[in-house]
């Protein structure tokens, strides 16, 4: 009754190209990044399998090199992506006439990118017809194998040249995340908004890391900061609208 | 190619709170809306985790405050910043992020 899936799951790969092209890059630099903030091959690739989040995975390499406790890791991963679960809430009205297991899966490996592909593909397919699982499986999985293996050429790499400080290689992860926040200015709506959290997170974040042990610091300045934006965000549209 | 125990135990423990807000409401199926305010409040995380982790990064180091005057990554961060405004390239922003700081090193910073 069900239609050949092989076609679709060929179809959602070729749609995932442009991800995998972009995964190979960006993950060969998060293996070296990763590496060289002091985790082994066998550690990078068990982050990239088995949390498979670029963004956090900088995040928990950066903080595992401070010693961090494993909680205060974890509950700043959460916060980090817990941005996902907008990505699947649009998702799931496309999705809602399928099997909860296949729901499943389709999310477990969604990320920033491949859900831009889909969403392109939602809108460009005829009312009504939609996407299969199939075709985001073959989408998924080329997103998710690409960044495993460039994760690991990356680590390896980065062990070829080891863990030298005279190379500056430690400063990979901090300028990644300099890039990152130039890159999330662009994305914003109010520049000086985005600005005013950046500068009381950063301000937070070293109070506390100066005056607590631990590394609460990052997890703590994250939700004030993020508070401080939303209230001023809303604060404002509340004052434009009435 | 060993894997710690700590290590393992956050891989895990990040991987369980990432899937939940990946999974649940696709296989929910009931056409959440979240809030505005927290739709507007997650798109804020970004910006404040990356200010919090780039600060800690910059000026904490073991625990102690790095001085303004002798800090080699506040100066290093700067071609990183400038590569990324100007390209838009992480792998260029890192390269170069890494060059300034092996030279600043090798002048002794």
């Amino acid at each position: 009754m069900t239609p050949d899936p092989a076609p679709a799951f060929a179809s959602g790969a070729r749609a995932g190209l442009p991800v995998v092209l972009g995964y190979l890059s960006i993950g060969f630099a998060a293996g070296v990044v990763q590496h060289a903030a002091g985790l082994s091959v066998a550690e990078v690739m068990l982050m990239s399998l088995v949390l498979y989040a670029g963004s956090a995975q900088f995040v928990a390499a950066s903080m595992i090199a401070a010693a961090s406790l494993p909680l205060a890791v974890i509950a700043t991963v959460f916060f980090v992506n817990l941005r996902h679960l907008l990505l699947s809430a649009a998702l799931a009205p496309h999705f809602a006439r399928i099997p909860a297991w296949k729901n499943a899966l389709i999310g477990a490996q969604l990320t920033d990118e491949t859900f831009v592909v889909a969403l392109n593909q939602l809108q460009r397919s005829s009312v009504g017809q939609g996407i299969s699982p199939a075709w985001m499986a073959g989408l998924n999985l080329s997103a998710y194998a690409a960044w495993a293996v460039a994760n690991l050429a990356g680590a390896l790499a980065g062990g070829l040249v080891g863990h030298t400080r005279a190379l500056g290689f430690d400063f990979a992860l901090p300028a990644m995340f300099a890039a990152l926040l130039v890159l999330q200015f662009a994305a914003q709506a109010s520049r000086l908004r985005a600005l005013a959290v950046t500068l009381v997170a950063g301000a937070l974040s070293v109070g506390i890391a100066l005056a607590l042990p631990g590394n609460w610091n990052i997890i703590v300045a994250t939700v004030a900061g993020a508070s401080l934006g939303a209230a001023l965000e809303l604060w404002k549209s509340g004052q434009t609208s009435s | 190619m060993e894997i710690r125990a700590d290590v393992l135990l956050i891989v895990l423990g990040a991987a369980l709170v990432t899937i939940v807000p990946r999974v649940a409401p696709l296989v929910l199926l009931s056409r959440i809306d979240l809030p505005r305010w927290l739709k507007v409040w997650l798109g804020y995380v970004p910006v404040a985790v990356l200010g919090a982790l780039l600060a800690g990064e910059i000026f904490v180091s073991r625990g102690q405050l790095v001085p303004l005057a002798s800090n080699a990554a506040l100066l290093a961060i700067l071609p990183a910043i400038a590569i990324t405004a100007r390209y838009g390239s992480i792998i260029g922003a890192v390269l170069a992020g890494v060059a300034a700081m092996a030279m600043l090193r090798a002048l002794g910073a």
